[in-house]
C-alpha cells in the first residue's frame, strides 16, 4: 500500500479521484455546521451568544494539531523508507496547518477577552498552542533555507518530527497544570461534556474542515509533484545543452 | 540490518529519547508551568506576604461583597480559603460559585489584595433550558461536573 503510492503518477491518479468527495465533505460540512452553529443552535448558559466563537476556535485548534500530527508521519515516513510522495505531502500541509493555528489563536484571544477578561494569558495550553504556530514557521522557513531540496526536505523532515512532541503537551496541559484554559470538554474519558444541541454542529464543522484539507492536500500535492517534474525537465533539458 | 530498518530505528530512538527528556524537564518545572496556586498550595508553601502570585478557585457562595468598586469574596479550593479584595471592574462571569483566577499580593493579615481578577469557566457547555431543568430536577451538581476539577489535585 505504502509502497504503491510512492509512486507520483498512482498517488496523482488518486488524488484525482479524492478531490469531489473531498469538496462536497468540506462544502457540506462546513456550510451546514457552521449555519447550524453560528444561527440556529442554542446560546451558552453561561456565555450566552459568546459561546459561538468556539464552532470558528474549536475546529481550527483541531486542524491546526490533525495537520502538524499528519506532518509528522509523512515527514517519518520520507525518512524511514524515502517515500518521495510523503515529504512533498508534509509540505504542502504546513500553510494550511499554520493557518488554522492562528486562526484558533486569533479567535481564542477574542473569546479570551469577553469571558475571561484577558485577550492573552500566558497559561499551559496558550503557550503550547503558540509555540505549534512558530513550529509550523520554522518549518516552512526550513525548506526555503536550503538550495538543495533534498537537503531541505530531510532537514524539515526532522523538524516536524521532533516538533510533534508538542502535540501530547497541548492536548494534556490542561489536565496536568492549572490553566486558564477549561480542561478538555469533547475528547474525555466520561465522555463529551457538550450538549448535543451545542456538539453536533460543532463535529459537523469540524469535519468538513478535514475536508477542507484533503481536498486542499490533493490541490496543492500535485501543485508540488508537477514542480519536483518541471525541475527534473529542466536539468535534464540544461544537461542536454551542455552535451550537444 | 537493512538501511531502512536503521533508519527506522534510528527515529524511534530519536522519538524515545525527546520524549523522556520532555517529560523530565517538564516535570523538572512542574513548579512554575502551573498558571495559578490553589488556596492549599498558598498555604502549604507559606508564600510570604508582598509577593506577586496568580490565586486560583472558587468564588465561594454568600462570600462576594461589594461595596462600590471594591469587591471581597473568598477563593476556596474546598480544602483551603483566603479572603480577596479586589477594587476594579469584574470579568461578566465572575459570579459566585465559579472559577477565577486572580493576580496580586498577600498582605500582612493573610488577605489576597488582587490586582486583577478573570473568570475561569468550566468544560461544559449547554442551553439555558437545559441547566434550568437540570437545576430544578436536583441533578445540577452531578451533570455539570465537579467543580474542584477547576483546580488539579497536589499541584
Amino acid at each position: 500500500m505504502l509502497h504503491a503510492l510512492a509512486n507520483p503518477a498512482r498517488f496523482l491518479r488518486l488524488m484525482a479521484a479524492i478531490r469531489p468527495w473531498a469538496a462536497g465533505v468540506a462544502v457540506l460540512g462546513l456550510g451546514i455546521g457552521l449555519a447550524w452553529g453560528l444561527l440556529y443552535s442554542p446560546p451558552d448558559y453561561q456565555q450566552g451568544e459568546t459561546v459561538r466563537i468556539m464552532y470558528i476556535h474549536v475546529p481550527a485548534a483541531w486542524m491546526g494539531m490533525f495537520i502538524y500530527a499528519a506532518m509528522a508521519v509523512a515527514s517519518a515516513t520520507a525518512l524511514i523508507w524515502r517515500h518521495p510522495v510523503a515529504e512533498l505531502v508534509a509540505k504542502a500541509s504546513a500553510p494550511a496547518g499554520a493557518a488554522f493555528t492562528l486562526i484558533c489563536l486569533i479567535t481564542g484571544s477574542l473569546w479570551g477577552k469577553p469571558m475571561w477578561g484577558a485577550w492573552w494569558v500566558w497559561d499551559a495550553r496558550l503557550t503550547s498552542m503558540l509555540i505549534l504556530f512558530f513550529l509550523y514557521l520554522g518549518y516552512i522557513a526550513l525548506w526555503e533555507a536550503f538550495d538543495d531540496p533534498a537537503r531541505a526536505g530531510r532537514a524539515a523532515a526532522i523538524l516536524a518530527l521532533v516538533g510533534a512532541i508538542n502535540l501530547p503537551i497541548i492536548k494534556f496541559s490542561v489536565d496536568w497544570w492549572n490553566t486558564m484554559h477549561q480542561p478538555a470538554s469533547v475528547l474525555t474519558l466520561e465522555g463529551p461534556k457538550i450538549h448535543p444541541d451545542i456538539l453536533w454542529p460543532l463535529l459537523i464543522t469540524a469535519l468538513g474542515a478535514k475536508g477542507y484539507y484533503v481536498w486542499l492536500l490533493t490541490v496543492r500535492v500535485r501543485a508540488e509533484i508537477l514542480k519536483r517534474q518541471a525541475r527534473i525537465l529542466r536539468f535534464a533539458a540544461a544537461t542536454d545543452r551542455r552535451a550537444g | 540490518m537493512t538501511r531502512k530498518r536503521k533508519r527506522l530505528l534510528a527515529v524511534l530512538g530519536l522519538l524515545s529519547g525527546l520524549g523522556i527528556a520532555t517529560a523530565l524537564v517538564l516535570s523538572a518545572f512542574n513548579d512554575n508551568l502551573v498558571f495559578f496556586h490553589s488556596p492549599s498550595d498558598v498555604a502549604e508553601k507559606q508564600l510570604p506576604a508582598g509577593r506577586l502570585f496568580r490565586l486560583g478557585g472558587l468564588v465561594e457562595a454568600g462570600s462576594v461583597k461589594k461595596d462600590g468598586l471594591n469587591t471581597d469574596f473568598i477563593v476556596t479550593d474546598l480544602r483551603a480559603t483566603i479572603p480577596v479584595r479586589y477594587t476594579g471592574i469584574l470579568p461578566d462571569l465572575f459570579r459566585e460559585g465559579q472559577g477565577v483566577v486572580a493576580n496580586g499580593r498577600l498582605d500582612a493579615e493573610g488577605r489576597f489584595v488582587a490586582t486583577e481578577v478573570l473568570a475561569k469557566h468550566d468544560e461544559n457547555y449547554m442551553p439555558p433550558e437545559v441547566a434550568d431543568a437540570l437545576k430544578k430536577s436536583g441533578q445540577w451538581h452531578e451533570k455539570s461536573g465537579d467543580h474542584t476539577k477547576l483546580v488539579k489535585p497536589g499541584s
